[in-house]
């Protein structure tokens, strides 16, 4: 954006505004600068009571003593600071495991995912089998059923596996698995994939490349922004999650916070809650601002994808 | 979208054993190429490639989507083997009285979803697009809530939604001067907060959406519009909506979708209540399958998840009938 922005202004030009219902030279006009100008600071004070104030009175919250949350909580620290809010969460609600615990889980699934997703879509993009296209087609079909309504049928799957026997239930398994089978990735980087520019892949298998150096060594460092993109929306996927593992780990010590959280949440002082709920944002809030850019370009990539 | 029809058949052809069928195929072809000419074609490598995607999809994906079906038609229980029932389970739904609740709730869920969650992304995306310095912390602040885990959004509104004068949204209403509204613990309202909460977690992508197609609307429109006379409203009415027509219906669709399966929001803030007043059909399907009052009756969950599965797929052809001359013209 930065850039995008440095260049506008180093040249000046009224055609380098891409799209504009305004036009720039109206935007020159005094009263429509600004009535637009009010317009956008109210849409920014908005923005900022709308999307950050629930986090910031969260913070507030977290750090302020349990009583004065419940008697005043739009006041800022009428009575003092309770750091001890975000110590107790850690030694009395052991908050530490459950964020252990969903980072694993995060990661596993994004592993899970990445290998499904990675191989399938070269598998079908560049080797192209023979039965390709079926196999496209019913990824595609897979799309169109709501996975929720899957939950019955893959839960008694988990718990009465049919060919291997035993139970998956309070493995992590259970999760990164299931949740590997992302349609929607696959069809992303099968997409991706599809344009890249053939000719290097033919001069690769002129110079006697195979089927895995072509995946590993081309393939994979030609495709870094999309795989950043699906990386991303794996973990925080999986960082949201809720009903799938609330089903699937029953024991509290393999569960992740988002499971953890509403059972503790009547057995806790509040403040202490207040304290984990923040632990669980922390994570997904400092990635999407590191990782701003490919969030928001990825989410406006899945809009195109689904259009 | 219009996919869903041709490709149902095809799904269900490689359906059974998509595992098991690959070698088979291998195997078949050896009357025309020998293994050997297979191998050196690179068979054994795109099978190897492929074999991660076809076991899972296999297992999490392709078979339960059948098993769900199968099991609507059976009588099934955590501990009995199943046997057949017929329609037995959906009679069984249908006879409910829950039934009808349920799906009036996730009705009235979806229909002011698309009051509220749907004008407002798209005026807030219309507005961002125009501005002309730090647009990527306008984007971010409206993104900002969706990265913010499901649960823990739900658990923090319903603390703000506390109906008592302490409550935080009762404390700013009596900066106001209005009264303290229950929220959440009455009847009348606890479906519209459930709806409020649920539009601000999840606006966010649809402004994202909305803001990538506004970029795609044609500058040169707006120059012969403002040549031709037309201001501001004009510009926005006969200009902008026309060209994102298609977005447009695709998110209307896609969250009609969405929200018929609402099950957090539900689950978290009032577990169904108060009196059912917000018992959805996705909670009606956990509460048969998982709920302990009802005892675990996977059969009825089945049937029940099936007809909201036809519903939505008959909605979504019907809807893209329907807007078949409006989106391409």
């Amino acid at each position: 954006m930065s850039a995008l922005q440095f260049r506008r202004r180093r040249q000046r030009e009224p055609q380098e505004y891409q799209q504009g219902l305004v036009l720039h030279t109206d935007w020159k006009r005094p009263s429509v600068r600004w009535t637009f100008g009010t317009a956008q600071a109210v849409l920014l004070v908005i923005l900022v009571i709308v999307g950050l104030g629930p986090i910031l009175w969260l913070a507030k919250s977290a750090i302020t003593p349990t009583q004065d949350t419940l008697i005043q909580p739009m006041s800022l620290f009428p009575h003092g600071t309770a750091w001890s809010n975000l110590s107790d969460a850690f030694s009395e609600v052991d908050i530490g495991l459950y964020l252990k615990n969903t980072i694993v889980i995060a990661f596993g699934s994004w592993v899970a995912q990445m290998t499904v997703a990675t191989t399938g879509a070269y598998a079908l993009s560049v080797l192209k089998p023979r039965w390709g296209s079926v196999i496209t087609g019913a990824l595609l079909t897979t799309l169109f059923v709501p996975s929720i309504v899957l939950l019955v049928p893959l839960y008694i799957e988990i718990v009465h596996p049919p060919i291997i026997g035993g139970s998956y239930e309070n493995s992590f398994w259970a999760i990164w698995l299931p949740e590997s089978a992302s349609a929607f990735n696959v069809i992303l980087l099968k997409r991706f994939f599809d344009n890249l520019p053939r000719e290097i892949f033919e001069a690769a298998r002129i110079d006697g490349c195979g089927p895995v150096r072509l995946f590993t060594t081309i393939v994979l460092p030609m495709s870094k922004p999309i795989l950043g993109v699906v990386s991303i929306f794996a973990v925080l996927a999986s960082w949201k999650d809720f009903l799938w593992p609330l089903l699937v780990l029953s024991n509290p010590n393999k569960q992740p916070l988002s499971v953890r959280l509403p059972t503790i949440e009547g057995q806790t002082e509040l403040g202490v809650f207040l304290a984990a709920m923040l632990v669980a944002c922390v994570v997904p809030i400092v990635g999407f601002l590191i990782f701003q850019r490919s969030v928001l370009g990825g989410t406006g990539l899945s809009g195109a994808l689904k259009g | 979208m219009s996919t869903i029809n041709p490709t149902t058949p095809k799904l269900q052809q490689t359906e059974p054993a998509p595992v098991t069928r690959a070698p088979s195929v291998a195997r078949g072809r050896r009357f025309r190429r020998t293994p050997a000419t297979w191998l050196r074609s690179g068979g054994l490598s795109k099978l190897i490639f492929l074999l991660p995607l076809l076991l899972i999809f296999g297992a999490f994906s392709w078979y339960p989507i059948v098993r769900m079906v199968l099991m609507s038609v059976q009588q099934m229980h955590p501990t009995t083997p199943a046997t057949w029932a017929g329609f037995a389970n959906f009679t069984a739904v249908f006879h409910d009285p829950l039934f009808p609740i349920a799906v009036r709730n996730t009705g009235e869920f979806a229909g002011l979803a698309l009051i509220f969650g749907y004008p407002i992304p798209l005026i807030a995306a219309v507005l961002i697009s125009e501005v002309r310095k730090r647009r990527g912390m306008f984007t971010a602040l409206a993104y900002l809530p969706v990265v913010i885990p499901p649960v823990v959004a739900v658990l923090l509104w319903k603390f703000f939604y506390d109906g008592s004068q302490y409550g935080v949204f009762n404390t700013i209403l009596h900066w106001l001067g209005i009264g303290p509204q229950p929220w959440i613990q009455s009847q009348s309202q606890a479906m519209p907060s459930l709806v409020l909460e649920s539009t601000w977690a999840n606006a966010g992508s649809t402004v994202i959406i909305y803001l990538a197609a506004l970029t795609s609307v044609n500058s040169e429109l707006y120059e012969a519009a403002s040549v031709d006379g037309a201001g501001l409203w004009k510009k926005v009415w006969h200009v902008t909506l026309p060209q994102m027509r298609t977005v447009l219906l695709v998110t209307m669709i896609l969250q009609i979708i969405g929200t018929a399966q609402v099950f957090v929001e539900p689950y978290l803030f009032t577990q169904g209540g108060p009196a059912n007043a917000t018992l959805t059909v996705m909670l009606l399907i956990y509460n048969y399958a998982f709920g302990n009052s009802l005892g675990g009756d996977f059969g009825e969950a089945a049937a029940l998840s099936l007809l909201l599965v036809a519903f939505l797929a008959v909605f979504s052809l019907v809807y893209l009938r329907a807007t078949r001359s409006w989106s391409s013209e």
